[in-house]
């Protein structure tokens, strides 16, 4: 058994690409290795990666694959050999297998006497394989955007490719890729340990040898190492604390190959902008972490992730260095702020007219009276719906929200649009109401964001995706496959967090209606159940991936309804947990009983039966259906009160109490009587039990665990 | 504090192209009609199509009308000067010899933080784009490092590497000052007295604002764009397909048809800086400006695809 090492040594790879390529790679080696049968499953499996390479180990390689002995039969024996002597087949066939004619031997089966011989594949050595296969699996990694280096283009790689390490124990394996071969020859930290070779005679050696040469190989070592540095340097200063960004940890620990931590310092006087702006600055155009201090206010510090490390001298002259870009930086953004606020939000609206929202809507001008319109809409009716608002203010936030799209902040920080808006609105003293609803008007956009905190907000956000969403699908522009250009997933998602988060009485074919104009109105056939449909599998996908219910219980509560978000998500709850304190099975027998009920249902109706969901109390005749009657009349009232009080883990544990009914019923009752009218009475029966409860959710979806 | 032992602006320049004159590079001037960057004159426009192997490096003053701010912001210019370098094709240590070009500036590696972020290139109206880095030294931006795969519309083979240094940054860096007006950009050998890149260049930064920004007489501009649009266009027609007239298609003067189109890419620039383009109007002039350089790029390599064969045969 072998140890295998592979490095491939890289012009630094793009941040962002390097942990998904470094997962890859051990997974192409590991299953090229076990499709080759020289590694078993349980092989263990290590990968490295810096930013200059990508590297993976394996324990327990095969030297060299099993021998593999195996008979393979031929031509008939009797136009083989002729008076014993073989005939061209039989030379034919001996040659095609490898082996002496003398080697062949008959072989008797059912169909006949045929020719056979018994061929011996010698297994190859790892090396060989390795250094066959190596290059095509390394060809095949995904990269989100590559190049080409050498003339003539013969490959397509994330950049050049300057060395390669690959290790059987001692042996190199001579693979070969991009214009290298491998040896057993990697580089160390660029500036700590400069181009001296670093020779690794054996795979166990790697990490050590680099980590000597000033390049920590394993990520999570590396990312350990800044969390660490930046507590410890973070310490310097009293009661500080470093905001946690776990994105920006993954960002610096694939930045670097030795790092070290520095704490800067910048005026005070910066700390008059808001916090949002010094932050984005900070994260994302220089990669700094921002520092609280005891109060949890921001503090005029930040810490830079280093790719080297120095002494005190050293540090001083890069913190003055990052201090200074800092400034510049803080500086520009002050410009901004301060030119912004010369020209009030209210005055930008005009110049909305110029700035496109989509080439076939118009601009962003139409795009906030399409918003006016839609968000007065679900003002009055939420009001008639008694939700207290301030109208006027989210009217005024409807139409400021597109403003800020204008400012030269937003310009040089899109990512802050919304929140710019917001934070002028409140210098300018429109209240806390306006500011806040422009604000938060495109949150959430991630998963863990919050939802708008106010009802102005609420139906903002609202209000703005909806419009957007009906309008595109109206275009014929709705999300296919992969391709969603105006992210309108991530548009429904939000209403759906909000509509789930809120507490607001509105049904999204409300919000679908309210949003569609007259002209679209038209198309409305189309477009409408579209739009439905839509939001039904973003529900869908909500429910099972947001709130983590399972597929079975998504599928039978959407079933029953997918309109009121708020409703789904209280019955999937509801349905989750009876399901899961259903000890003694009444859910599952009933759930198979609704499947039962479905499939005599539609059997029925191929064969042109009719029936419908009035049972006739008189025509039953057998005890077990009279039983299952008087008791499912009996639940009906009582599971439509807790239904209509929205106390569905009560009205599934009281459907759940016909299971022995049910059972019984099933038992003893021939439903498809010879009696046409006993017949007819039975579908009925059944039609209406299961049509009495369809409203709570589709119990045939439901999968017994 | 500002370093008053750092190179000045003029010995930077000095020092770049002296280091790449000393690996092969011939030393260009920079081209004589506006440019918005160094890659857009044809030094590298052109010269980077064909098989031909050619390393250049020049600095370029960079025109970029709406970035002008009067002098009154400490660092931004209207103008500004890039130090670029073309590479093609590029040598197997090409980023271990653009490090030695940061020791030629003064500047010890050991005592910065140097890092290679991602960054790619993209001119779409050049129908030119790359791939590469960043680098960035102790936080700031201080060249571009472009791998460069197509221009005007054409994958190029051998590709080259197009390294792009903000002199201004790297000076008011090394000098250790906020504001690029306070750059000393030459020293009196004599008294030492430092000239500075205020001195130098501040008037024109004001009185060029006022031009782009105020004075630039939009119906002029729109009419000197068509003007260079239709004679480049007019020069492009003469590029025939038909290999009977082959002799003639030689005999185009493709680098005068690259000039017109250059004017038309900074006359458009001046209009943006007026507001005098309407976004809808926006996407078809570059759309209009892109044809053109597509037109001059392949009549270009047409030209060297003849020069190629000429040499094999």
């Amino acid at each position: 058994m072998a140890e295998f090492l592979f490095e491939i040594g890289l012009e630094e790879i793009p941040a962002r690409m390097i942990a998904n390529a470094e997962r890859e790679l051990a997974e192409r080696v590991k299953s090229m290795l076990l499709a080759e049968k020289l590694v078993g499953e349980e092989a263990r499996v290590r990968s490295y990666a810096t930013p200059r390479r990508l590297a993976v180990a394996l324990s327990g390689v095969l030297g060299r694959q099993e021998d593999v002995t195996e008979h393979v039969t031929g031509p008939a024996w009797k136009v083989s050999f002729k008076d014993d002597q073989p005939t061209p087949a039989a030379q034919a066939f001996a040659r095609k297998v490898g082996v002496p004619v003398a080697a062949l031997v008959k072989q008797t089966t059912a169909k006949g006497e045929y020719v056979s011989a018994t061929v011996t594949k010698a297994g190859r050595s790892a090396a060989e394989i390795l250094a066959e296969k190596l290059p095509g699996e390394l060809g095949k990694i995904y990269w989100a955007k590559n190049m080409y280096w050498r003339p003539g283009k013969p490959e397509r790689f994330v950049r050049p490719v300057r060395w390669m390490v690959a290790l059987l124990d001692s042996a190199v394996v001579p693979v070969e890729f991009g214009g290298k071969v491998a040896a057993n020859v990697t580089y160390g930290h660029r500036v700590l340990h400069g181009d001296a070779p670093v020779t690794i005679a054996t795979p166990a050696e790697y990490v050590a040898h680099l980590e000597s040469a000033y390049v920590v190989a394993d990520v999570s070592t590396r990312r350990e190492r800044i969390r660490k540095a930046l507590d410890r340097v973070t310490r310097t200063v009293e009661g500080a604390r470093w905001r946690e960004d776990e994105p920006l940890v993954e960002t610096v620990t694939q930045l670097t190959e030795w790092p070290s931590v520095v704490l800067g310092t910048f005026e005070p006087e910066y700390l008059e902008l808001p916090d949002e702006v010094l932050v984005t600055v900070m994260r994302d155009h220089q990669k700094y972490f921002a520092v609280d201090d005891s109060n949890g206010r921001l503090a005029p510090h930040f810490l830079a992730v280093l790719n080297t490390q120095v002494d005190a001298a050293g540090e001083a002259v890069i913190r003055h260095g990052n201090e200074r870009v800092l400034r510049a930086r803080f500086n520009d953004a002050r410009f901004f702020w301060t030119f912004d606020q010369k020209t009030p939000l209210a005055a930008r609206v005009e110049l909305l007219k110029a700035v496109t929202f989509q080439k076939d809507l118009g601009s962003y001008a139409t795009k906030t009276e399409t918003n006016l319109r839609l968000a007065g809409a679900l003002a009055t009716l939420v009001t008639a719906r008694g939700i207290q608002l301030d109208e006027p203010a989210l009217l005024t936030a409807t139409r400021l929200a597109k403003a800020d799209l204008t400012a030269e902040l937003v310009k040089e920080f899109t990512e802050l649009q919304g929140v710019i808006g917001g934070l002028y609105a409140r210098t300018e003293g429109l209240g806390e109401r306006v500011a806040q609803a422009i604000y938060w008007q495109y949150r959430p956009a991630a998963a863990d964001d919050a939802i708008p905190p106010t009802v102005e907000g609420q139906l903002l956000g609202l209000a703005d995706r909806m419009a957007t969403i009906v309008d595109m699908f109206a275009l014929g522009l709705e999300p296919t496959g992969s391709k969603d250009p105006f992210a309108l997933r991530r548009a429904a998602n939000g209403v759906i967090r909000i509509l789930a988060e809120s507490g607001l009485p509105l049904k999204l074919s409300e919000l679908e209606r309210l949003a569609t104009s007259p002209q679209q109105d038209a198309l409305a056939e189309t477009t409408g159940s579209a739009v439905a449909r839509f939001f039904g599998e973003r529900l869908d996908f909500y429910l099972r991936e947001v709130m983590g219910y399972s597929y079975d219980v998504a599928k039978a509560v959407l079933a029953a309804g997918a309109d009121d978000v708020a409703d789904a998500i209280a019955r999937a709850k509801a349905l989750t947990a009876v399901r899961s304190s259903d000890l003694d099975g009444h859910l599952a027998a009933i759930s198979a009983a609704f499947k039962r009920i479905q499939n005599i249902l539609r059997q029925a109706r191929e064969k042109g039966e009719a029936y419908d969901t009035t049972t006739v109390a008189n025509t039953l005749v057998e005890p077990e259906e009279r039983a299952l009657y008087a008791q499912f009349s009996s639940v009906v009232p009582e599971v439509e009160s807790l239904r209509v009080a929205r106390r569905y883990d009560e009205a599934f544990g009281r459907i759940a109490t016909l299971r022995p009914a049910v059972d019984l019923f099933f038992d003893k009752v021939m439903v498809m009587a010879p009696d046409a009218t006993l017949r007819r009475n039975r579908l009925s029966l059944i039609a209406e039990v299961a049509a009495r409860f369809s409203s709570i959710a589709d119990f045939s979806e439901i999968v017994s665990s | 504090m500002a370093n008053a032992s750092a190179l000045t602006f003029q010995e930077l320049l000095f020092n770049l192209q002296t280091f790449w004159a000393a690996r092969g590079c011939v030393l260009q001037q920079p081209y004589d009609i506006e440019v918005g960057a160094g890659t857009m004159s044809p030094e590298t426009f052109l010269r980077v199509l064909g098989p031909r192997p050619f390393h250049v490096a020049y600095a370029q003053p960079s025109r970029r009308p709406a970035d002008g701010r009067y002098g009154e912001n400490p660092n931004r210019l209207f103008k500004h000067t890039q130090f670029q370098v073309i590479l093609k094709p590029p040598p197997e240590r090409v980023q271990e010899i653009y490090l030695e070009s940061l020791a030629a500036m003064g500047i010890d590696l050991r005592e910065h933080d140097l890092k290679f972020e991602e960054d790619n290139w993209e001119w779409p109206a050049g129908g030119a784009w790359g791939v590469g880095w960043q680098v960035m030294l102790d936080g700031l931006e201080i060249t571009q490092f472009t791998y460069f795969q197509q221009c005007g519309g054409l994958e190029l083979d051998p590709m080259c590497a197009e390294l792009t240094y903000g002199l201004e940054r790297i000076a008011a860096f090394l000098q250790d000052v906020d504001s690029i007006y306070d750059i000393v950009w030459a020293r009196d050998p004599v008294t030492q007295r430092a000239i500075t890149y205020g001195e130098v260049r501040l008037q024109e930064e004001v009185q060029f604002s006022t031009y782009n920004f105020e004075h630039a007489d939009v119906s002029k501009l729109w009419e000197h764009f068509r003007l260079y649009e239709q004679e480049c266009e007019a020069l492009l027609a003469l590029v025939s397909e038909d290999e009977a007239a082959r002799a003639e298609r030689d005999r185009v003067p493709v680098l005068a048809a690259y000039d017109l189109c250059l004017k038309c890419s900074h006359i458009f620039n001046l209009l943006d800086a007026r507001g005098a383009v309407s976004v809808t109007e926006r996407v078809g002039i570059i759309g209009r400006i892109r044809n053109l350089t597509v037109g001059v790029a392949r009549a270009y390599a047409a030209t060297l695809g003849k020069q190629a064969a000429g040499q094999a045969a």
